[in-house]
């Protein structure tokens, strides 16, 4: 059965773990390592997309672990198998590029062991089918994430950035403890099968979600729970952030899904009308903040957050559609939320191999400091583009496909009745469409500052292309990107399944219909055909070609640059990335980050050069967690009495504790 | 036969919470650990009971080891310790006599509210002992958290342990396992805190454990 | 023998819009010297233009990526396809379900990518300028277009551009107030995408306020010629984008024969020769606008097209 495979292999990652630990000092031990991750995950993702394509039953298995009178139950059903899709294809990717990049790591003892620990845990959170056993998969995500994030812990700033994973992690992992706690009552029966049948969640449905976007939506990261992701995404090294920000997050939307859609089910129309704002603020917030960071790897950690808050715009779509009713069109949101989850799985990856082999070869994620590196990088910087492309959500590639289909549904709220849907849905992709288009700003600066224009620093000058392995994974993550942009078909009818298990409705089959064209809903409404476009394109871009070049000239001539006459050699007076991202500041930066430009010019005469300087403050950080973080240090700071007690006083404590609870007990009962 | 069962099991319980209030109105350590004896003899003897009434001989094996171990051999050895200890002084009871009765009749009126009004389905005879053996244990805390002294506290956990056993015994078909592991478990704390107290002893030449608070050094 | 058809008149669509496209430039020029009092250069000017830069050779400086010289292609098709999408004369063409008008505006966007990475490229202050302005504006005309887009959807039932044309030239739309907001945001957009005056000046290519023009200042050649086309083609492609969907009257029905076709060409050269006039009138009558005035123009725009949307939901009655 399917789930017996995929625990077995998940068991071999985790006897990898220990493996790696004694193997990780020898020259030889991180390519064997990875080299059997890439196996194992290969082997996983290609038993799951089996299942989706036979389109098996679901299976189960209970093992005797956990909780003595449960067990520990597992389920691999069409959600858990499109998700261990995600997982192991991103894992696969992220171990091939290991191949090459890990041989740089200056520690493989601090990420060789946990690197097989953390693919384990992702798979198991996937597959878990009780509260216990998920809680438990789920806080050993965190925790092996987290040790990756601390191997290279020398730096302080990872040290801070762990310690702020550390507590939202554990802060998470509360709230889905007590949403767990509300969904299987008193009765103690974690099984998911008998949360799904008890018909609880109704009764705290708003306190339910609320805890479920607190604890999912935090590892997710939901503005504005997302602080922690910024930090410790790129922390990492990069092909464990490559995991993190395009896995991770994954599993975190399942968690939501699994949970909303599964285990609540009926939801009110309220829950996606939060849902469906609190993406759409997500969306343009997490690219804001993208477009004012100039460090390579954060930004594409705070585009992580936009994403999130796209799939989220979905999630809530198809919660309000199915609140009433309206399975085609809550299916349609479905199918484009995974398909998204996808979709940025496979692109955020790529980014952050791209990221990871420029930071190998010139040591700067800042990228004020390169630039040029299309002609020392060449095929780096082609396979970047690629994703550059396709994150910007930009036809014909696969970012594209998947928000024109969020876009679709969008489309047919009209028909929902209630009036805070009919408002808010608009003015959600008004939203979407907002940050679409920042997200193509924000990616011409990224690779336009990388790789355009001319190197800054002399260690930009001297960048070299990187290793084998990383090129090719490189190149096949864009090839991906390009073929699910141009038939999206495939990954649509492969999400299909999971899609019927949740909402007992799917899209009508995408591949039969020719030209592989895409029609959500019926072909009068929309359609689009990734293909025909590419092939469109393709051939009047070439046919332009030649023609030009036979009709017109085709000499070219090398010359110095003309600037309007106004060249200046130096390449500092180049558009930085914070002069390009300017106007973007000016218009929202002053609302969101409170911006301000000082400009101090030195008197006439005097020889000091002249000063500008731009202040930000982080909205989430300042207005949520400073105070909280204060709050918690004066109570500490109070509370720190109580570590000087005497035996005596804490066994009063204790008792008093005890008795207070049973006078509760006694006037509430 | 069913209502003498009941009124044996009520009236050994009851004694047992009311052995536990004379523990906490000892002031004397030899008296305390007397009086603790009995509170081991009558709690064996509880356990004795329901094993005649609940048919259960294994029940006997959990007298047995009550009265060994806790009526005679702790005591026993409590007694030795003091001796070598040479502790002759009063105990101070950091809270008046009066006062820590008073809060025991109340942790008593409170063990009986919660239980009787939590355990509604149970039977009536399982009811009462479940609240008996609350009020046993809520005592033995009050014990330990009223008593300065090492061997106070060593005692009060013990009637604390006694309790937890009469509410075990009282539900129907507890298994042996569970009683033997709690019986040495009582045994095993039993050795460290005498041990302990030894080390205390050695070290700072007193069993009272402010003096423990003095050697952490922050102690205002 | 279908299949070939449908080819051909897609073939014809596609000359058709790139054949136009100067012509239009060219007239709404010829317009604006005639209001401005000067007798400007003829109408066919663009296309002389067009075939010197064609046939001159091309300069680019000494470090220009692949990317600097791959780009004006790129731009020149992604336009063209986007362009030969949009309904000019006929409705129903055998493509025209390739993509509807999301994808069409999500098309004009990766052409603007491209350019904007091009800007970058050589690493010159003007080109960073032109392309961090012209993303500016890209985004904030990105959800005044995606409102427009709601409430057109929302009237016709479609976002396929000849189903929307259809369904407006039936007789069951009248007049509504939220179509006039939608075609009044949709005309600032348009303005706004297309550089033209009051966000942008086509016609100066030195001072600060130059946006489209400074992106494209290192192009030169067979270069420059490939994205001056590609300009007209985005301006006659939203031309002919709000006749086809605000005046539908003249576009030939799916299934007609040439003659249709032929009126439907007609319809449309006239449907230009308006809209060229009244963008000369407009742009002779006001002056070009502060760049950081830009948020607020299009912040009417999108405004307008939220407008639109809430006039439609409470005249729907529901």
């Amino acid at each position: 059965m399917p789930v017996d495979f995929s625990l077995c292999l998940t068991a071999a990652f985790l006897l990898l773990s220990p493996v790696g630990a004694v193997i990780s000092n020898r020259r030889a031990g991180s390519p064997i390592l990875y080299t059997a991750s890439l196996l194992f995950s290969a082997a996983l993702a290609g038993n799951a997309l089996a299942f989706l394509i036979s389109g098996g039953e679901p299976s189960t298995d209970v093992l005797p672990l956990g909780i003595p009178w449960m067990g520990a139950h597992f389920r691999e059903d069409a959600l858990s198998a499109v998700f261990i899709v995600v997982i192991n294809l991103g894992a696969a990717g992220a171990s091939f590029y290991a191949l090459g990049y890990g041989r740089h790591e200056q520690e493989p003892r601090r990420v060789i062991p946990f690197y097989p620990a953390f693919l384990a845990a992702m798979n198991l959170v996937v597959l878990a089918d009780d509260a216990f056993s998920f809680l438990l998969s789920w806080e050993f995500m965190s925790l092996s994430s987290w040790a990756l994030v601390m191997a290279h812990h020398r730096a302080p700033a990872n040290v801070r950035a762990g310690f702020v994973y550390l507590v939202m992690a554990s802060f998470g992992t509360l709230a889905l403890l007590l949403a767990f706690g509300l969904l299987a009552g008193p009765d103690g029966n974690y099984a998911f099968d008998a949360i799904r049948g008890s018909g609880r969640a109704a009764a705290h449905s708003w306190l339910v979600l609320l805890l479920i976007l607190l604890g999912a939506g935090s590892k997710a990261g939901i503005v504005p729970l997302h602080v922690w992701l910024p930090l410790a995404h790129p922390a990492a090294p990069s092909h464990v952030s490559a995991l993190m920000s395009g896995v991770m997050t994954k599993v975190a939307i399942y968690g939501f899904i699994r949970i909303i859609f599964d285990l609540v089910g009926a939801p009110e129309w309220w829950q996606g009308m939060a849902v469906l704002v609190l993406g759409g603020i997500t969306a343009v917030i997490g690219v804001l903040y993208a477009l004012m960071e100039h460090d390579l790897k954060r930004l594409l950690a705070y585009h992580t957050i936009e994403n999130i808050g796209i799939i989220f715009i979905g999630l809530g779509l198809a919660l309000a559609f199915r609140s009433n009713g309206m399975p085609a069109a809550a299916a349609l949101s479905l199918t484009a939320a995974l398909f998204h989850v996808f979709n940025h799985s496979l692109f955020k990856s790529l980014l952050f191999f791209g990221s990871g082999a420029v930071l190998n070869s010139t040591g700067a994620r800042d990228m004020e400091q390169l630039g040029g590196l299309i002609h020392r990088m060449p095929q780096t910087a082609v396979a970047f583009l690629v994703g550059c492309v396709a994150i910007s959500a930009l036809p014909p590639l696969n970012g594209f496909a998947s928000e024109w289909m969020t876009f679709q549904a969008i489309l047919l709220s009209p028909s929902l009745p209630q009036w805070g849907l009919k408002l808010s849905v608009p003015a959600t992709g008004a939203l979407l469409a907002l940050s679409a288009a920042l997200a193509a700003a924000c990616f011409v600066k990224a690779f336009g500052v990388t790789f355009l224009g001319r190197p800054r620093t002399a260690r930009a000058a001297a960048a070299i292309e990187t290793d084998i392995f990383s090129r090719l994974t490189m190149f096949i993550w864009a090839g991906l990107c390009v073929l699910f942009g141009v038939l999206p078909a495939l990954a649509i009818d492969a999400i299909g399944p999971a899609v019927l298990g949740l909402l007992g409705a799917r899209l009508a089959p995408q591949l039969p219909i020719s030209w592989y064209l895409l029609v959500p809903i019926s072909e009068n409404r929309s359609s689009y055909d990734g293909l025909l476009v590419f092939l469109f394109i393709a051939l009047s871009a070439l046919f332009t070609a030649i023609a030009v070049h036979w009709l017109g000239s085709r000499a070219i001539r090398r010359s110095a640059i003309w600037d309007c006459g106004f060249p200046d050699p130096s390449p500092l007076a180049q558009y930085t990335a914070g002069s390009f991202a300017q106007p973007i500041r000016r218009v929202f930066g002053t609302l969101v980050f409170h911006a301000h430009e000082q400009v101090v010019i030195p008197a006439p005469g005097d020889v000091a050069p002249a000063r500008f300087h731009v202040t930000l403050q982080d909205p989430a950080w300042d207005g949520i967690y400073a105070p909280l973080a204060s709050a918690v240090s004066f109570a500490a700071g109070r509370l720190n009495v109580l570590q000087f007690l005497t035996i005596r006083r804490y066994l009063t404590l204790v008792f008093v504790t005890l008795v207070a609870l049973l006078v509760v007990l006694a006037i509430w009962t | 036969m069913p209502d003498l069962a009941f009124d044996v099991a009520h009236l050994l319980a009851g004694s047992l919470v009311l052995v536990s209030l004379m523990l906490l109105y000892q002031d004397r350590l030899p008296a305390l650990i007397n009086v603790f004896a009995l509170h081991a003899i009558l709690l064996a003897a509880s356990v004795a009971w329901q094993a005649l009434v609940q048919d259960a001989p294994v029940l006997f094996v959990t007298a047995a080891i009550a009265l060994g171990f806790k009526g005679i051999i702790i005591p026993g050895a409590l007694r030795r310790i003091i001796v070598r200890l040479g502790i002759h002084r009063e105990i101070e009871p950091v809270v008046g006599i009066g006062p820590t009765m008073l809060a025991g009749m109340a942790l008593v009126a409170l063990s009986m509210v919660v239980m009787l009004r939590a355990t509604p389905a149970a039977s009536p005879f399982a009811r009462e002992d479940l609240a008996f053996a609350l009020s046993v244990l809520l005592l033995g805390l009050l014990m330990m958290v009223s008593r300065r002294n090492a061997v106070g506290q060593v005692i009060g956990f013990m009637s604390l342990e006694n309790g937890l056993i009469l509410a075990a015994t009282g539900a129907k078909g507890m298994p042996l396992v569970v009683e033997i592991s709690v019986a040495f478990s009582i045994l095993i704390a039993f050795i460290v805190i005498g041990i302990f107290l030894f080390r205390i002893r050695e070290r700072f030449d007193t069993v009272d454990l402010q003096a423990l608070d003095r050697a952490r050094g922050d102690q205002r | 023998m279908d299949l070939i058809l449908a080819f051909a008149t897609q073939g014809v669509q596609m000359l058709l819009v790139a054949a136009a496209a100067p012509l239009f430039t060219g007239a709404v020029r010829k317009i604006k010297s005639r209001l401005m009092r000067r007798v400007g250069p003829p109408v066919l000017q663009p296309y002389r233009d067009l075939a010197r830069l064609m046939r001159k050779e091309a300069v680019a400086a000494a470090n220009a990526s692949w990317l600097f010289r791959a780009t004006p292609y790129l731009v020149f098709a992604a336009t063209w396809v986007a362009a030969a999408l949009v309904p000019t004369f006929a409705t129903g063409l055998a493509f025209s379900w390739t993509a509807d008008l999301i994808a069409i505006i999500a098309l004009l966007g990766s052409a603007r990518f491209f350019l904007a990475l091009a800007g970058i490229d050589i690493g010159t202050s003007f080109g960073g300028i032109g392309s961090s302005r012209e993303m500016l504006i890209a985004s904030l005309a990105e959800p005044a277009m995606m409102m427009i887009i709601f409430v057109l959807a929302l009237i016709a039932g479609s976002t396929q551009l000849s189903n929307i044309a259809g369904f407006m030239a039936s007789s069951a739309v009248g007049l509504r107030v939220s179509l006039g907001l939608a075609l009044i945001a949709l005309i600032m957009v348009a303005i706004a995408e297309n550089a033209r005056i009051p966000i942008d000046n086509p016609a100066t290519h030195l001072e600060l306020t130059m946006v489209h023009e400074a992106m494209v200042l290192e192009y030169s050649g067979r270069h420059l010629s490939l994205i001056e086309l590609s300009a007209s083609l985005k301006l006659l492609l939203y031309v002919s984008l709000i006749a086809c969907v605000f005046t539908p009257w003249g576009l030939a029905p799916a299934d007609s024969g040439p003659i249709a076709w032929l009126t439907g060409i007609a319809a449309w050269l006239l449907k230009l020769l308006v809209a060229a006039f009244a963008l000369a009138l407009f742009e002779t009558s006001i002056a070009k606008m502060r760049v950081f005035r830009v948020p607020e123009f299009l912040g009417a725009a999108l405004m307008l097209g939220l407008l639109g949307a809430l006039l439609r939901f409470v005249s729907a009655g529901f």
